[in-house]
C-alpha cells in the first residue's frame, strides 16, 4: 500500500508547510459527499491520530486515515498549472468515474 | 479537472462548496487582488504576469478597457480615459469643480449631485468606473481560483467618510462582488506584516499612495489591533509629486502649449518616470520630443528632494496631529509600516525615519501590502481558519450627530470611537403641540450645522401633541463593522418610530475631511462663542414664544394696559438684542423680560391653581404628595 507525490507536488507541499510555520505533514483523505459519491480531502496536519497511516515520500510525511486508504491506495499526488489556475491533482487508479468538474468521484 | 488546495486541519470543504475569498486593494493609481492558497498569501498576477492593475478605465467605441490597455490610451485619447477615479468616489459635483483642474477628462452638467464624467459611451459616475476595475480583478481571481468567489474584503482609506464607503460598496455590488467587509487600508497593512503575532505596542502605518495619504496609529494588545487614531489627507499622494515635477519641467522648458491634455499627460509621464528612476539613481535625464514642444534636461536627487519636501512635510503635520489625537508620544511608537508606492521615494523614507526616530518597515512590497492583509482577513471571514483569531477594531473618522435648535450640532458618536457601536440620546420637542420632528444627520467636528457635512434627513411624524418638552424622542445611531450608519428615532410615549440607512448625500460640503478637522481645531474658540450665542438666541425665542402664547390666551383678562405696554417694551428690547451677537446682552434682556412679567406670571399661576382646585379640598392633595415622596424613596433604595 502506498501513496506517492510527484516532485513538483512535494516541492510545493514543503514550501507551503515552511510558509505556514507549523504542521507535521499533509493529510490525504476522502469524504462521502459531492455530486458523484466522494470528494478528496487535502489538509495540513498538526497532530497524527491513532487510526492514521503515515507514509513518507520525497521528504514529505503523507498521512491517510485507514478508511480513506481503501479508496486512495496507489494514488499519485501531482501539482499542475492550468492557465492562471494552479493546484493539486489526485491521480487515483481506483477512480472509475468523476463528475464533470472532477471534484467528486466513484470507485 | 478541478485543482485542489491544501486546507487547514478539519477545514476541508465538500465538493462544490468552496470558500474562495479574496482581498482587493482598490487604489487610486493601481489596484490589486490577493488570496490565500494552501496557507500562502499572495497577490494574483494576470496572464502577462503583472500583479498591479492600473486603475485606469478607457471607454472605447465598442468596448471598455481596464488597466494597462486603458493606460495606453491616456495619451492618444485622454478625454475617454479615466484615471484616479477613486478621488471622486462619494464626492459631489461642487467638490470637483473647485479643484483637480489637472484632469484631462471633463464632467457632464447634470441635475444630479453625483458628478458624471463625459465619455463617448455616455456619462459615467465614479461608482461605475470603479465597478469596471473591480470586475476586471474579479475575473482574474475567478480564472486563477477556478471557481466563483464567495466574497471579498475591499480596502478603503481610513479617512473615507460614509459617502465614500457607501460608494465603494455600490461599486462592488455593480461588479457582482459580495463584500465580506470594508477594511481600512492601514489596518490591512499591519495584518500583512503579521504585527498581530509580534510584540505588543504602538504601531504607526504611513500610507502614501497615488492619491491619498493616511496615517494610522494602532495599538497591538493581546493580538488585537485597536486603532487609536487616524488622520491624513484625502487629496495628497504620488499624483501630486508628479504634478509638482511636471510643473517644474514646464517651467524649465518654457512650454506654453500645456492646455492640450495629451501633451500635459505626456509631460506627466516623463515626470513620473524621472521620479521612479531617482529612487535608484542620483540623476536622470529627461527627453521630451513632441509636436507641441521639445526639451532636454536633467533632474537630480537634490532638486527632486527640494521639490517634494513641502509635500512630505504636509504628511508629517498629519502624523503629528494623529499622535496628538491618540495621546501618544513619538517615543512610544515601536514600528512604522510603510505602505503605498510613493514610499519608495527616498526622501519620504528619510523624512519619516527622522520624524518617528526609527527605521520604517519596508520589507513587503509597499504596493502589495494592503491587498495581502485584506486577503488574510478575507480568508478568516470566509471561514477557512479554525478559529477567528484576528479581531480587528476600527474607529469612526469623524463625529456623527444631529441638528438641534439654532443650527447647532449635538454629537452622538464622537470621532475615534471603536466600531461597531450603537449609541442613543433623548431629545424633546420645542413647541407646544408639536407632532413632528426633523432629524438631520451630520458628520464633522464643528459646532454649527453649516460647517459640518450633511449625511441624511428624515422626519418622525404623527406623535401625539404634547406641551413643549414633554415628548421623549430617543435617537439611536448605529455604526456597523464597515463604518456604515443607521439612524433611528422613536417617540417613547407613543412608540412611533422612523429610521434611515444613511444614503449619503454626495457632495453637500466643499470641505475635505482634512480641512474639517483642521478647522475644528482652529475655530474651537469661535465655535464655542457661536454655540453659547445660538443657545442664548434659542432661549430668547423660547421665552418670547411662551409669552406670546400666554398673552394670547389670557393677557387681556390678567394685564392692565400699563403692564402690557411694559411687557411689550421689554419684549421688543429682547427681540432687538437677540439678533445681535452679544451673549451677555441677550441674557440680560431675557432677565429684564422675566422681571417685567413677574406679576403676570404669579397671577397666571394663581388663576391656574384656582381653576384646577375648584371643587376639591386642600386635604385631597396632601396624601398624594406624601405618597409621591415615598415612591421616590423606594426608587432610591432600588
Amino acid at each position: 500500500m502506498a501513496i506517492t507525490l510527484t516532485e513538483p507536488a512535494a516541492d510545493r507541499v514543503k514550501a507551503f508547510l515552511d510558509n505556514r510555520g507549523k504542521g507535521v505533514g499533509l493529510r490525504l483523505g476522502v469524504k462521502t459527499m459531492g455530486c458523484s459519491g466522494m470528494a478528496y480531502v487535502l489538509e495540513f496536519v498538526d497532530e497524527i491520530n491513532p487510526e492514521d497511516e503515515v507514509f513518507e515520500d520525497a521528504g514529505v510525511k503523507v498521512i491517510v486515515d485507514k478508511k480513506s486508504l481503501v479508496y486512495l491506495d496507489g494514488t499519485e499526488l501531482d501539482y499542475t498549472k492550468e492557465g492562471l489556475n494552479e493546484g493539486f491533482k489526485f491521480n487515483n487508479p481506483k477512480e472509475k468515474a468523476a463528475c464533470g468538474c472532477g471534484e467528486s468521484f466513484t470507485v | 479537472m478541478a485543482l485542489i488546495q491544501i486546507a487547514e486541519p478539519g477545514q476541508s470543504t465538500t465538493a462544490h462548496q468552496h470558500r474562495l475569498a479574496v482581498g482587493i486593494d482598490l487604489g487610486t493609481t493601481n489596484s490589486l487582488v490577493a488570496t490565500v492558497r494552501s496557507g500562502e498569501v499572495d497577490t494574483l498576477p494576470d496572464v502577462d504576469g503583472s500583479h498591479l492593475l492600473p486603475s485606469v478605465v478607457h471607454y472605447g467605441k465598442d468596448e471598455v478597457h481596464v488597466g494597462l490597455t486603458a493606460q495606453q490610451y491616456s495619451v492618444s485619447d485622454p478625454w475617454n480615459t479615466i484615471v484616479s477615479v477613486k478621488r471622486f468616489m462619494g464626492r459631489g459635483a461642487d467638490d470637483i469643480s473647485a479643484k483637480d483642474e489637472h484632469y484631462s477628462y471633463s464632467f457632464a452638467e447634470t441635475d444630479s449631485s453625483v458628478p458624471r464624467i463625459k465619455t463617448r459611451s455616455g456619462d459615467v459616475s465614479a461608482v461605475e468606473v470603479s465597478a469596471e476595475i473591480l470586475k476586471n480583478l474579479k475575473q482574474r481571481a475567478v480564472k486563477t481560483l477556478g471557481d466563483d468567489l464567495s466574497g471579498a474584503v475591499i480596502t478603503v482609506p481610513a479617512y473615507f467618510d460614509d459617502a465614500q464607503r457607501q460608494a465603494t460598496k455600490d461599486a462592488a455590488r455593480l461588479a457582482e462582488i459580495n463584500v465580506l467587509r470594508l477594511l481600512n487600508e492601514p489596518t490591512a497593512a499591519a495584518v500583512a506584516y503579521g504585527l498581530d503575532t509580534g510584540n505588543e505596542g504602538v504601531i504607526a502605518v504611513y500610507d502614501l499612495g497615488g492619491g491619498t495619504f493616511d496615517i494610522s496609529i494602532l495599538r497591538l494588545n493581546k493580538g488585537v489591533f485597536e486603532v487609536l487614531a487616524t488622520g491624513g489627507n484625502s487629496s495628497l499622494g504620488g499624483d501630486d509629486f508628479d504634478f509638482v515635477i511636471t510643473q517644474w519641467i514646464i517651467e524649465q522648458a518654457g512650454f506654453s502649449n500645456i492646455d492640450d491634455p495629451a501633451f500635459s499627460r505626456l509631460i506627466m509621464q516623463h515626470a513620473r518616470s524621472a521620479k521612479e528612476a531617482l529612487a535608484e539613481h542620483d540623476a536622470v535625464s529627461i527627453n521630451i520630443d513632441a509636436e507641441n514642444g521639445s526639451w532636454q534636461g536633467s533632474l537630480d536627487r537634490d532638486k527632486l528632494n527640494e521639490l517634494l519636501t513641502p509635500l512630505v512635510k504636509k504628511t508629517l503635520m498629519s502624523c503629528r496631529r494623529a499622535l496628538r489625537d491618540a495621546d501618544i508620544d513619538i517615543e512610544e511608537i515601536r514600528e512604522v509600516v510603510m505602505v503605498g508606492g510613493s514610499t519608495r521615494t527616498l526622501i519620504v523614507r528619510e523624512m519619516v525615519a527622522e520624524f518617528f526616530q526609527c527605521e520604517p518597515l519596508t520589507s513587503i512590497d509597499p504596493d502589495k501590502v494592503v491587498a495581502t492583509g485584506a486577503a488574510l482577513q478575507a480568508d478568516v471571514l470566509a471561514g477557512n481558519k479554525p478559529d477567528d483569531e484576528m479581531l480587528l477594531l476600527d474607529v469612526i473618522p469623524l463625529s456623527l450627530g444631529i441638528e438641534t435648535m439654532g443650527g447647532l450640532v449635538e454629537k452622538i458618536i464622537h470621532r475615534n470611537t471603536a466600531i461597531p457601536v450603537a449609541k442613543a440620546q433623548e431629545f424633546t420637542t420645542y413647541k407646544d403641540g408639536q407632532t413632528a420632528m426633523a432629524v438631520h444627520v451630520l458628520q464633522g467636528e464643528r459646532e454649527l450645522v453649516s460647517d459640518c457635512r450633511s449625511l441624511a434627513r428624515f422626519e418622525l411624524r404623527g406623535f401625539p401633541p404634547q406641551v413643549a418638552g414633554a415628548a421623549r424622542i430617543r435617537v439611536t445611531f448605529q455604526v456597523d463593522a464597515d463604518g456604515l450608519l443607521i439612524v433611528s428615532a422613536q417617540e417613547e410615549n407613543s412608540g412611533i418610530e422612523a429610521s434611515v440607512d444613511v444614503k449619503p448625500s454626495y457632495g453637500l460640503s466643499d470641505n475635505e475631511i482634512e480641512t474639517m478637522l483642521r478647522d475644528s481645531i482652529e475655530h474651537a474658540e469661535d465655535d464655542m462663542h457661536t454655540r453659547t450665542l445660538r443657545e442664548q438666541q434659542v432661549e430668547a425665542d423660547r421665552v418670547i414664544e411662551a409669552l406670546d402664547s400666554a398673552i394670547a390666551s389670557d393677557g387681556d383678562q390678567l394685564l392692565s394696559e400699563d403692564e402690557t405696554e411694559q411687557i411689550n417694551k421689554a419684549r421688543q428690547v429682547l427681540v432687538e438684542t437677540k439678533s445681535g451677537s452679544d451673549v451677555d446682552a441677550i441674557e440680560q434682556a431675557i432677565k429684564q423680560l422675566e422681571v417685567a412679567c413677574e406679576a403676570y406670571v404669579a397671577r397666571r399661576m394663581n388663576t391656574n391653581i384656582k381653576t384646577a382646585m375648584q371643587g376639591h379640598s386642600i386635604e385631597e392633595y396632601a396624601p398624594e404628595q406624601s405618597l409621591d415622596a415615598k415612591a421616590a424613596e423606594a426608587k432610591v433604595e432600588e
